[in-house]
C-alpha cells in the first residue's frame, strides 16, 4: 500500500470496468460512412426509378395505353428490393467495419452488449417499420421518409445511453430533419438522403477522427 | 475485515473480485458467461471468486434455465453496494492523501 500507483490504477480498473460493461463503444466511425454511401447511393438509384417512372407515365398517357396502376406496382415492388438490399448492406458494411476494429484494438465486441444495443435499435425500428408498411398501404408516400427519419432518430436517442453519447446528438439531428420534412412532403428523398446519407458520413468522419485516429493496433 | 486505517475492504484486494463488483455496478443483472467473456478469466478462477463474493452477502446468485441449459446470473446487494462504494471512497482519499 506504500506504492501511491495502486489506488489510481484500481479505480482505472474500476472505471474502465464500468465503462466497458455498460457502453459499446467499439463502433467504428467507418461504419457510419459505409453506411452514409450505402444510403447516397441507394438515394441516387431510387432518384433515377422515380424519374423513369415519371417518363413512362408519359408516354402512356400519350399511347393512351395507360396502365398507370400496374406501373406503380412496378415502382413500389423495386423500391422495396432497393430498400431491403440497402440496408442489408449497410448493416454488412457497418458490422464489418466494428468487427476489424475491435480485432485491431483487441476490445472483444462482448455479446452481451452488442444484444443490448441490437434490442435498443430494433424496438423503434420495427414500429417505424410497421407504421411505414401502413402508411404505404394508404399510398401517404410522403410520409415515408419522415417516418424513417423520426423513428430512426428516436432509436438513436434510445440506444445512446448504451454506447457513445455523441450518438444522441446524430439522433436528434436525425429528428429535426425528419420534423422539417413532415411539413416539406415531395422533398423526402432529399431529406432521407442528407439523413441517413450526409449525416451518417459526417458522424463516422467526426468519430473516427476523435477516436480512432491515433489508435494503435495491438500485436 | 477493513484495514481501519486506509478503509480498503480486504475482499476487494483482488482485481477479479473488484472487477466483477464494477461490472455489477452498472448493471442490474448479469451471467456468468458474459462476466466471464468481460473480465477474460476461466471458469474455475470466476467460481472460485464469485463464490467468495456470495458467502460475503455482496452478490446474489440466481439460478435458472434457458431451456435445458442452467443459467445462472448474478446480481448486487446492498450491503455489496455499500461496500464497494466505501472502498471506492478510501482509494480516492488514499489519491487524495498522496498529494
Amino acid at each position: 500500500m506504500d506504492n501511491p500507483n495502486e489506488p489510481i490504477q484500481a479505480l482505472e480498473e474500476i472505471k474502465q470496468m464500468m465503462d466497458r460493461s455498460s457502453r459499446f463503444v467499439s463502433l467504428s466511425g467507418w461504419s457510419g460512412i459505409a453506411a452514409g454511401i450505402c444510403a447516397l447511393l441507394a438515394a441516387w438509384l431510387a432518384n433515377k426509378k422515380f424519374n423513369e417512372y415519371a417518363i413512362g407515365e408519359n408516354e402512356y398517357e400519350a399511347k393512351f395505353n395507360y396502365t398507370r396502376d400496374a406501373n406503380l406496382l412496378q415502382l413500389d415492388r423495386e423500391l422495396l428490393i432497393l430498400a431491403i438490399f440497402t440496408f442489408m448492406a449497410a448493416f454488412f458494411f457497418a458490422f464489418l467495419f466494428t468487427y476489424l476494429r475491435g480485432r485491431k484494438t483487441g476490445v472483444p465486441i462482448w455479446g452481451f452488449m452488442a444484444r443490448k444495443v441490437m434490442f435498443n435499435v430494433a424496438v423503434p425500428m420495427i414500429v417505424g417499420g410497421l407504421l411505414i408498411w401502413r402508411i404505404t398501404d394508404f399510398g401517404l408516400y410522403g410520409l415515408v421518409a419522415p417516418v424513417c427519419l423520426l423513428f430512426y432518430g428516436l432509436a438513436l436517442i434510445n440506444v445512446s445511453k448504451f454506447t457513445l453519447s455523441e450518438v444522441r446528438y446524430l439522433g436528434y439531428l436525425q429528428l429535426l430533419l425528419g420534423v422539417i420534412n413532415l411539413w416539406a412532403i415531395g422533398y423526402g428523398l432529399y431529406f432521407w438522403a442528407a439523413g441517413f446519407g450526409v449525416l451518417h458520413i459526417l458522424y463516422g468522419i467526426v468519430m473516427w477522427n476523435k477516436y480512432e485516429r491515433n489508435e494503435k493496433a495491438v500485436a | 475485515m477493513k484495514n481501519p486505517i486506509s478503509g480498503l475492504n480486504k475482499i476487494f484486494d483482488s482485481r477479479i473480485r473488484l472487477g466483477v463488483m464494477s461490472v455489477l455496478i452498472v448493471n442490474e443483472e448479469i451471467s456468468f458467461n458474459d462476466l466471464k467473456g468481460m473480465l477474460e478469466v476461466t471458469d474455475g478462477n470466476l467460481a472460485t471468486h464469485l463464490v467468495t463474493l456470495e458467502e460475503n452477502g455482496f452478490i446474489k446468485v440466481h439460478k435458472g434455465f434457458i431451456g435445458r441449459k442452467t443459467n445462472t446470473t448474478y446480481s448486487i446487494t446492498k450491503l455489496g453496494e455499500r461496500e464497494f462504494k466505501d472502498h471506492v471512497k478510501a482509494l480516492e482519499g488514499m489519491i487524495k492523501g498522496f498529494r
